[in-house]
């Protein structure tokens, strides 16, 4: 592929393009492809063998087998340590992974170029503002490397994750998202739960319980705090059928250990009425090991939304997703979405095929727009969500009350940064300042104050309080930090904006993503902030009238 | 769908007036910006008793005040004394933190960087403040991330850094606490004047009276000032910076060199950003939030080969800031002659670290007409009285052109699918 210098938009007169800019310093792009597809699930599998054999180059990459490190770490999902031991062997999973899922094998025979353990921490579309690379690229990395793939259309089928709930004790082994339990389980056979609680009693959660159950796992009981089960009364059956109790109005109030910090050993639920206030005198204890957060499904959109995706909380698609047409795409046109990425309901919950179909017709989007002919391309009808649904908003905001509002004690809410609920709502600089926050007592600065009239912004929580910024990115307490705020300010959580992602959205070394090539033109002008000798003169010496003419040009200086 | 409504994400400028939003009560003192320099200029002037109002557009600090490396050694500038002289005060001050730390170190890698990096301890030396040259093996001790391919490095004992986000808000809670308001989502639409007089501004919430404007808006203070026909010569590009997940903190968190800037901050994070610039349309910076690029790997190898003990350490956040820049890099403090009552302040992309002095500043012209405490004779906007009006295309300062690839797709452009 050409890759052209950038050239300024007008150029005029005698000129320099500044030497200090990005301008002609784009770095090496290692590889090309034609139709990128993130993650091998149901619907980028689809999409990839969808698009196959039509004569484009189609990639195919999927983030699995994760590093065991990097699992350990809550990330991608919140696996709570109950990776058994073969996880640690990355042969072992590789063939877990590739026999767990037979369509690797045909995607591989149709031609796709499959990577796996292939992550995506970033796509970077050529736009105003952010215009030195041509073209886009998606910023890969794998064990060891990083590099820059150039595409011209990307499906994004980047899955979906479990909110997080804080309660004391969810930072102990043993607590993790019911999603993370069924990749280990369905995809490498290393589950280590023998008997478990499951919180929340959606479609998507008790769809999950089964299975497990089926895989030998007890489902000792499943918690709801609203007033009936939310999910499939089938799949609640089956799991009543072979022992499982059903809590409904109650939460955890706390996963005990044998030590402070040991392995979940039992929970102790309480009841909760309409309020989420506890009833004390109810308490019950539950023997279990594993404790799955099945309250609410996320779609994975941080790709989507860091690239610049247009987003929004849709209450049918389950929260915040992109936005996206009856062809799957979003308001880019080289980014198209599917599976649950672009949304989780009942139906999906429970049939692969849906997502299929969406990658499929994502794929015929992407074809189309690629210039290949696509009248053979057989007709799929759209995909809409459920038309019945719980809201997202009430459920969620009824959870984070229950659960953690009025919890016992104080528990995390942002782990990484160990940042209290109340530490949240009243906006509390982080203990590892050491303020003595006596003033802020006397002037106590709310949510709704910083905000003006406007609704409150996660972004500027995270500033103040820490919450969100530690090394999980946030996974595990975004949904949570918004219920508060939805709470704390009495603004709707549909209307309290989404906190922005960045890339890279994997946390990768900075020696890996050093791996990544540079020209050499890069390298220079570093030193000199802008290159600008003028701006760093001491301002004791004189200053002369200016004209860009008469500048002073090609003296090294550093800024400061 | 319109471009400015995809990014449902970016708190600019709303067209539409804020839901509850009355009409707000003129001031004496208008200051149109809520980054960290209007909001210390607002801070100064409240703790002085004038009634203050500052307006932000979107919220405050969501440009370059909160989107920079936090360094408070500005040895070139006027400023400087008074910058050193207020940093160990502010968090008594504000009454709130701003985890403001003293002094830095200059790592330089080779003979290039050690040569450059002198300039700070001859800056210093001229104020009578002490600067050490540190040879590697001091180097290393001082700096326990630091490996062995050091050149040399300097520790100044001046200088340091802080917080931005919290200097940021600790400067509108303290004029608040000191009776100043401030509006957000406010969007400043034109001026309403007297001859030489400015006696208000329009804005989405209606027209607001004041007897003194400031206008420090960041990228948008040319374009205001135009409306009052004073030209402001600004640029914008876009910049970026990475942050790693939290360290063992160094005893001396004020480290950069290697091309970088930035600091260890004192939850333990590398914070760093540094390399080439993009310059941008200032249309697009209303439309687009800063996107950070590939070019945090270019980063990241620097920070890498700054502390090769902690290469492993991952980044876990990266971001871009859009900034502008005067046509030689110095900042405009000023107060143009064609009005009676309006005072100009833009800091020229280094901005953070001076805002105590640069309030100040601002705080005297409005106050008293002149600044008490330095000279601020070189941030005059007379100095640009010959530039030429392309000075950006000669200085190789226009925005790329980008494909116009990013076009939002709409239900017209749907392709049929199939047959």
């Amino acid at each position: 592929m050409d890759q052209p210098v950038r050239q300024p938009a007008e150029p005029s007169g005698p000129m320099e393009y500044d030497p200090a800019s990005v301008a002609g310093k784009q770095p090496p792009i290692a590889d090309e492809t034609d139709l990128l597809v993130i993650g091998a699930g149901p619907a980028g599998l689809a999409a990839a063998l969808a698009a196959s054999n039509r004569g484009v180059r189609v990639t195919l990459i999927d983030e699995n087998p994760v590093p065991f490190e990097t699992m350990g770490e809550e990330i991608p999902l919140h696996f709570g340590c109950r990776m058994g031991t073969v996880m640690a062997n990355r042969n072992a999973m590789l063939e877990a992974l590739l026999e767990s899922t037979p369509e690797l094998a045909d995607a591989l025979e149709a031609g796709v170029d499959v990577r796996l353990g292939t992550v995506a921490w970033g796509l970077f579309p050529q736009r105003p503002t952010a215009a030195w690379i041509d073209g886009c690229v998606a910023g890969l990395a794998d064990e060891d490397r990083a590099y820059l793939l150039r595409f011209k259309q990307v499906i994004v089928a980047s899955g979906s994750r479990d909110m997080g709930l804080a309660f004391p004790g969810w930072e102990r082994p043993g607590v993790m998202g019911a999603s993370a339990a069924y990749r280990l389980a369905m995809t490498y056979d290393a589950l280590s739960t023998r008997v478990a609680v499951v919180m929340g009693s959606s479609t998507a959660a008790l769809q999950i319980a089964n299975e497990l159950s089926d895989k030998g796992v007890r489902i000792a009981a499943v918690i709801e705090q609203g007033e009936t089960v939310t999910g499939d009364a089938a799949l609640l059956a089956h799991l009543v059928a072979g022992g499982t109790q059903v809590l409904t109005r109650h939460v955890i109030e706390r996963a005990e250990g044998a030590t402070g910090s040991g392995e979940v050993e039992a929970v102790t639920v309480v009841a909760v009425d309409a309020n989420g206030r506890h009833w004390k005198d109810e308490l019950k204890r539950l023997a279990c090991d594993t404790v799955l957060l099945g309250i609410a499904t996320v779609s994975a959109i941080e790709l989507l939304e860091a690239a610049g995706c247009d987003t929004a909380f849709i209450p049918e698609r389950g929260g915040h997703v992109a936005r996206i047409d009856e062809a799957q795409r979003t308001s880019l046109p080289f980014i198209l979405a599917a599976g649950d990425c672009t949304g989780t309901w009942a139906a999906k919950s429970v049939a692969p095929s849906i997502a299929r179909r969406e990658g499929r017709i994502a794929a015929a989007a992407a074809l189309s727009a690629l210039g290949v002919n696509d009248h053979e391309v057989a007709y799929e009808a759209p995909v809409v969500p459920d038309t019945a649904y719980t809201d997202p908003a009430d459920e969620r905001c009824a959870w984070v009350r229950a659960s953690v509002i009025e919890a016992v004690g104080e528990p995390y809410v942002c782990q990484c940064e160990e940042v209290t609920a109340a530490e949240i709502l009243l906006v509390r600089p982080p203990r590892y300042i050491g303020w003595d926050s006596k003033k802020d007592d006397e002037h106590p600065h709310t949510l709704a104050q910083l905000a003006g009239d406007g609704p409150p912004n996660p972004d500027i929580v995270k500033r103040l309080t820490r919450a969100c910024m530690g090394p999980c990115q946030g996974r595990r307490c975004r949904e949570q930090v918004a219920a508060l705020m939805s709470i704390g300010s009495g603004t709707e959580l549909a209307a309290i904006p989404l906190a922005t992602f960045r890339s890279p959205v994997r946390p990768l070394p900075l020696r890996q993503l050093a791996v990544l090539e540079e020209v050499p033109e890069l390298g220079k002008h570093w030193d000199s902030w802008f290159g600008m000798a003028s701006q760093w003169v001491p301002f004791w010496r004189p200053v002369p009238l200016y004209t860009a003419a008469g500048r002073e040009r090609g003296t090294a200086v550093a800024s400061e | 769908m319109t471009a400015q409504q995809r990014q449902t994400d970016h708190p600019g400028p709303h067209n539409g007036v804020p839901k509850g939003a009355t009409a707000a009560a003129g001031a004496a003192v208008i200051i149109v910006g809520g980054g960290v320099t209007g909001l210390s200029a607002g801070w100064w002037l409240a703790r002085a008793g004038v009634d203050v109002l500052v307006l932000d557009a979107g919220l405050i600090g969501w440009g370059a005040s909160g989107r920079n490396g936090g360094g408070c050694s500005h040895h070139h500038s006027p400023l400087f004394l008074e910058e050193q002289r207020l940093w160990p005060m502010m968090d008594e001050l504000l009454g709130y933190p701003t985890e403001f730390r003293p002094n830095r170190i200059r790592i330089a890698l080779d003979e290039h960087q050690f040569l450059l990096y002198r300039r700070a301890l001859d800056n210093g030396a001229v104020h009578g403040l002490r600067s050490d040259i540190l040879d590697p093996r001091q180097v290393r001790e001082l700096v326990p991330f630091a490996g062995d391919n050091v050149f040399g490095g300097y520790f100044y004992h001046f200088g340091g850094h802080a917080n931005p986000h919290r200097t940021l808000q600790a400067y509108a809670w303290a004029m608040q606490d000191h009776g100043g308001r401030l509006l957000q989502h406010t969007n400043v639409t034109g001026f309403t004047t007297n001859g030489e007089h400015v006696t208000g501004v329009n804005t989405n919430r209606g027209h607001i009276a004041c007897d003194h404007l400031v206008l420090a808006a960041g990228l948008h203070t040319g374009e205001l000032a135009a409306q009052l026909g004073v030209d402001v010569p600004l640029a914008s590009a876009r910049a970026e910076m990475i942050v790693t997940e939290p360290l063992p903190p160094m005893n001396i968190g004020g480290v950069d060199g290697n091309g970088l800037y930035g600091r260890q901050t004192l939850r333990g994070n590398l914070a760093y950003g540094g390399g080439p610039h993009e310059w941008i349309d200032l249309a697009d910076a209303n439309r687009q939030r800063p996107h950070s690029t590939p070019l945090q790997c270019s980063i990241a190898a620097r920070v890498a080969g700054l502390f090769p003990k902690v290469a492993h350490a991952r980044v876990i956040r990266s971001w871009a800031g859009f900034i502008e820049n005067t046509p030689d890099g110095r900042p405009i403090i000023d107060q143009p002659g064609q009005f009676d009552n309006l005072t100009l302040a833009t800091l020229s992309s280094v901005g953070f670290g001076l805002s105590p002095a640069s309030g100040h500043a601002i705080r005297d012209l409005v106050i008293d007409g002149r600044c008490s405490f330095a000279d601020l004779s070189s941030f005059a906007l007379s100095r640009f009285a010959n530039l030429e009006p392309d000075w950006r295309a000669l200085q190789g300062w226009l925005p790329l052109a980008s494909q116009p690839a990013s076009q939002p797709a709409s239900q017209d452009s749907l392709a049929p699918l199939g047959t």
